[in-house]
């Protein structure tokens, strides 16, 4: 049915998207957000259920979308019978959990946080059970562990929530990253990442050589989620979170998410001995050993949780033993008792206690065993597909023979294995046995008095248990069709389901009766077992755990500070090591074609421009601690640099060379009104032997690759020929560095000006702290005098004030042509953003900060942002040509008597450049300029201190 | 000329790492800047020495240098004062919050994060 296929999409975002509403719902109230959670889970489930008859009619529902199909990684979602049974599983108890947790939560629990978490949770596993591609499937899985990290952690002021998140995060998220090796290589072998494509694929799958490492992989994955021994560990200590949590993530769902992955791969990748004893062989060990914990343990929630952990032993074990079934099955039942009984945890107040409680009990105790038997039923009902012998497989129906039932069934599905019957029929005996225990008389030394909890928390485990009663006696009624598709979607086979109770004296039934006389006994002997147990030194998983976890932090604390230190020097000096040893690697293994282009014959000016760059340059590292001095020298070596971009043909990168030295000098200058002006000398002679011998091996390293490349032609052709060509025809300019710069690699200058917005705004925000804090005090207290040299005569000079006067029109005038010819001639909007910005800097060092910002009436943010939206808008206005973004035109007006000019596009974005450099030059001064004021420089109400029109001959211009 | 060109960039470069290992915070901004020339002027010359021979298309002219290089040097140029600049307000804000400006963390605060 093609209508029912596009609700799977909406049903696995209607979680996450409802996982906005508790925040905000929260606000009115508590009911308001329970309801507000409940809706969207509802409004997923209702459209679940107009899938269900398309389903029961044996189709597969499926939709897509491709998101990165290059990857292979699509949203595909598909539901089959298994899928539907899961993401009603998850969804209809989520709604459970819901009301349940709106009387469970105290007033003091963040109530919005919790139903976010919950939801984001619920999202990730529908996702899980609906994914088509594996690669999505792995996104909703790591989603999982991530949700279920901060519902585990919830109460964060208990350590042991917190201990508990963090163990289960590390567990679960170990085991997925595993499985995404796993997976990948399982997409790898079968071609595609498609759950459809894969499943097809068996034989291929099951002959690669990779086969064993996949499965190994994928299976870790699923058995720290589903807590398989020895990844066991992790869920008792989760039980620290809240009860609707417990009961949600360990009962429920997450780890049931490991069971159903096995069921969804089944096809492809059991049937093999490397499977059946790997999966068999854990869910048997992991039966027997937790049953076994719970047995001796008197804390409700740990015995639940090794419980669980039990019985999902035999879960894995009948899937590795051949049937498939039996994960669907544990859902709903697992899930009751742990509910009524993190119920009366609740309300006790204290965990520690066997013992019944009045109302709970009847609900409880009746659904536990009643739940055990759906279990069952399920495990009993599914199919081997490959073994006529188990095609109806009996299901010992009796309540109390719960325990035993179970090895039963498998005693008969593993016929011929018997020790495997042995040891299935060994943890019978252990389950039958806690079980008895949980039921034992009441004690009345509790703490609190322990209570009937209200109607809603009793209603949610009160309806299951309803559900499972009605299961129980009705079976093919109201789960026979679930079953029948679900093992159908595993076995892709139609399968034959007959659930019935009564299979007569068969062998099963006397081990079933045996299973539960082992229990008694073992009831009977329970105390002084108890006490051996209890004395009995065994390892213990949490301080395992512990130790590897502490001795991973320590070693990595230690590697890291080793490299890392805190000590800047010691990165750049590690840094600086590395790259030439690399390169050196690089080199000698690559081997080096001879020469091909002849050397350029050296010239005399240049020669001398070498010579003062190479003077300037070591002046600069033996006079750096006189700091003026040093930027002097800087500004040397950057008029060097600017000079050979001249001889070397490019005349754009000298302009802009230059005008970036003047700005970035006069901010260095500006900073060093507040920075000491001189450096100490600290560093001991071996340092800096050391530091120079790093320093040299960098530059032979720098110089040996440069000239390599120089004396070489490129080894492919470079794109800069199909620039050149285009460059007029295409861009309409002749200035080829400005049309890449504007047309040709428009997106990388778009971006290049948003960063340096960012950074202008950085600065901004980053005074602004400063001055705030202790910085801002510092500044106020400092004593504006402190220049040993004594200060400068004037502070704003008479002949600088008029001659910046002058050159201001001039220099504006100078940018505007710089930025018109661009196109064509050297220049453009960098160029001219810097250039105008030196003009109004000017004016800023002439007359004072105070005064040049008192008649600056654009604010700098905004200019940035206007050169950000303008380049951003010219580009979308190719949009309206139904062109790319950024896609330029242009062409020539001709006004008579003015010349013909072009107009281009380009223009526009080079306008929103030079905007943009213009306001982030501009903002940065400013924030230096505000640390002035703030330092308690005075607002100069003249320009000049000396002004012979004024006839007052005022000094000092102090206000 | 291409030697001359290597020898440049090369103590550009030792002289940028030296004192971008120094202690404090201005010699360590007045090296990046070295640096900052140093790896310009090294992207610059991808491009091959070319004398005589600037991007600008004409008439009759055949061959031009390199325009690429240019064009994303002349961004870096650029960014690279917006770095210098956030560097900059990085040393004072620091110097004037701590009261110094070493670049190192002092020994009593090293191995705080991390640790516990």
């Amino acid at each position: 049915m093609e209508s029912a296929a596009v609700f799977l999409p909406i049903i696995a975002a209607l979680p996450f998207l409802g996982a906005l509403l508790p925040g905000l719902m929260i606000q009115a109230g508590r009911n308001a957000c329970a309801a507000f959670t409940a809706a969207p889970t509802i409004l997923a489930l209702i459209l679940l259920m107009l899938c269900v008859p398309s389903v029961m009619r044996g189709e597969v529902l499926t939709f897509g979308l491709e998101w990165l199909p290059s990857l292979g990684l699509n949203v595909n979602f598909m539901l089959d019978g298994l899928g539907l049974l899961f993401a009603g599983m998850i969804l209809g108890i989520g709604l459970l959990i819901i009301l349940y947790a709106r009387f469970y939560l105290s007033r003091e629990d963040p109530m919005g946080q919790f139903y976010t978490y919950l939801l984001l949770f619920q999202g990730a596993m529908v996702g899980i059970v609906l994914s088509d591609n594996i690669l999505l499937l792995l996104v909703f899985w790591e989603l999982t562990s991530l949700s279920s990290f901060l519902l585990i952690g919830y109460w964060k002021h208990l350590p042991e929530g917190r201990q508990g998140a963090r163990m289960a995060l590390v567990v679960t998220g170990m085991g997925g990253l595993a499985m995404i090796a796993g997976m990948l290589i399982l997409g790898d072998i079968a071609g595609s990442y498609d759950l459809s494509v894969i499943l097809t694929q068996k034989e291929a799958i099951q002959a690669s050589p990779m086969y064993l490492p996949a499965l190994i992989l994928i299976l870790l994955g699923c058995f720290t989620k589903s807590a398989q021994f020895p990844f066991h560990f992790w869920l008792p200590h989760a039980m620290a979170a809240p009860t609707p949590v417990s009961a949600y993530l360990h009962s429920a769902t997450m780890v049931k998410a490991g069971l159903f992955l096995m069921a969804r791969l089944w096809p492809v990748l059991a049937g093999t001995p490397e499977w059946f004893w790997i999966v068999a062989s854990t869910g048997l060990i992991t039966m027997v050993m937790a049953a076994q914990i719970a047995l001796f343990k008197d804390d409700l929630k740990a015995l639940l949780a090794f419980s669980t952990v039990s019985h999902l032993g035999p879960d894995h074990h009948a899937a590795g033993a051949g049937d498939q079934g039996g994960g669907g099955g544990g859902g709903v039942s697992h899930h009751q008792p742990r509910r009524v009984q993190g119920g009366a945890v609740h309300d006790r107040g204290d965990r520690r206690s066997r013992g019944a409680y009045p109302r709970h009990q009847a609900a409880g105790g009746a659904a536990a065993p009643d739940a055990h038997h759906l279990y069952h039923r399920h495990g009993g009902g599914a199919v081997d597909g490959g073994d006529p012998a188990a095609q109806r497989v009996p299901v010992q129906g009796d309540d109390a023979r719960r325990g035993g039932a179970y090895p039963l069934d498998r005693a008969r599905l593993d016929d011929g294995s018997g020790g495997d019957a042995g040891g299935a029929f060994l943890g019978g005996l252990f389950v039958s046995l806690h079980r008895a225990c949980v039921s034992r008389p009441q004690r009345h030394d509790y703490p609190a008095h322990p209570h009937d909890p209200g109607f809603g928390m009793w209603a949610a485990p009160a309806f299951l248990t309803v559900l499972v009663v009605l299961i129980g006696f009705m079976p093919m009624t109201f789960a026979g069709d679930l079953v029948r598709v679900s093992a159908q979607a595993v076995t892709q086979a139609e399968p034959y389901v007959k659930i019935y109770h009564w299979h007569g004296l068969v062998p099963a039934f006397w081990m079933s009766v045996i299973a539960v006389l082992g229990g008694a006994v073992l009831l009977a002997l329970h105390r002084p077992l108890a006490a051996v147990w209890n004395a009995t030194p065994r390892p213990e998983a949490k301080v395992m755990f512990d130790a590897v976890t502490r001795a991973a932090t320590r070693g990595s604390t230690a590697l890291t500070d080793g490299v890392h230190n805190g000590s800047l020097m010691r990165n750049a000096a590690v840094f600086s090591v590395v790259v030439p040893v690399l390169g050196w690697f690089a080199f000698a293994a690559g081997g080096l074609a001879p020469p091909t282009r002849e050397p350029l014959p050296v010239a005399l000016v240049p020669a001398v421009g070498w010579v003062l760059l190479l003077v300037a340059t070591a002046l600069l590292v033996v006079y750096h601690r006189a700091r003026f001095t040093a930027l002097v020298l800087l500004g040397i070596v950057g008029l060097m640099v600017s000079l050979g971009f001249v001889y070397f043909s490019a005349p754009d990168l000298a302009l802009t060379q230059i005008s970036v030295e003047v700005v970035t000098i006069i901010l260095l200058l500006l900073a060093l009104n507040f920075l000491p002006k001189e450096t100490p000398a600290e560093s001991s002679g071996a340092r800096r032997m050391r530091d120079g011998v790093i320093a040299v091996v960098g530059g032979v390293a720098v110089t040996g690759l440069t000239y390599a490349i120089l004396v070489r032609d490129f080894a492919q052709e470079s794109i800069s020929a199909f620039h050149l060509a285009n460059s007029y025809k295409g861009g309409g300019g002749t200035n080829v560095v400005n049309v890449i710069l504007v047309d040709f690699r428009g997106f990388d200058t778009f971006g290049e000006i948003i960063v340096l917005g960012i950074a202008a705004l950085v600065i901004f925000a980053l005074t602004d702290t400063v001055l705030r804090g202790a910085g801002g005090r510092r500044l106020a207290k400092r004593d504006p005098d402190t220049n040993p040299e004594g200060q400068a005569g004037d502070r704003h000079p008479l002949m600088m004030v008029v001659a910046t006067r002058v050159m201001m029109p001039i220099a504006l005038m100078v940018g505007a042509y710089i930025f018109l010819r661009g196109h064509n001639e050297p220049g453009g909007g960098f160029i001219a953003g810097l250039i105008v910005a030196i003009a109004f800097l000017m004016q800023y060092m002439a007359s004072g900060y105070a005064w040049a910002e008192a008649r600056q009436r654009v604010t700098y943010h905004a200019t940035i942002g206007l050169g950000v939206l303008i380049a951003a808008l010219t580009g979308m206005g190719a949009w309206l040509a139904g062109r790319p973004f950024l896609t330029s035109d242009y062409g020539y007006l001709h006004f008579p008597p003015i010349e013909e000019f072009e107009w281009a596009t380009a223009m526009g974005f080079d306008l929103g450049v030079f905007l943009t450099v213009v306001g982030a030059v501009m903002l940065a001064l400013q924030s230096l300029s505000s640390m002035a004021r703030r330092a308690g420089e005075t607002v100069n109400v003249f320009p000049m201190d000396v002004n012979p029109a004024r006839e007052d001959e005022q000094r000092g211009g102090g206000a | 000329m291409e030697l001359l060109v290597a020898t440049a960039i090369g103590v550009l470069t030792a002289a940028g790492l030296y004192l971008a290992l120094r202690l404090r915070t201005f010699p360590v901004i007045v090296g990046l800047s070295l640096l900052t020339y140093a790896v310009n002027l090294f992207l610059f010359i991808t491009g091959r020495l070319a004398v005589d021979m600037p991007p600008i298309l004409r008439k009759g002219v055949e061959t031009y240098t390199d325009p690429l290089p240019q064009a994303l040097v002349l961004t870096a140029i650029v960014i690279s004062f917006g770095m210098t600049a956030v560097a900059v307000m990085l040393a004072l804000g620091a110097y004037l919050s701590a009261g110094d400006d070493d670049v190192s963390l002092p020994p009593e605060d090293r191995g705080k994060e991390g640790g516990a």
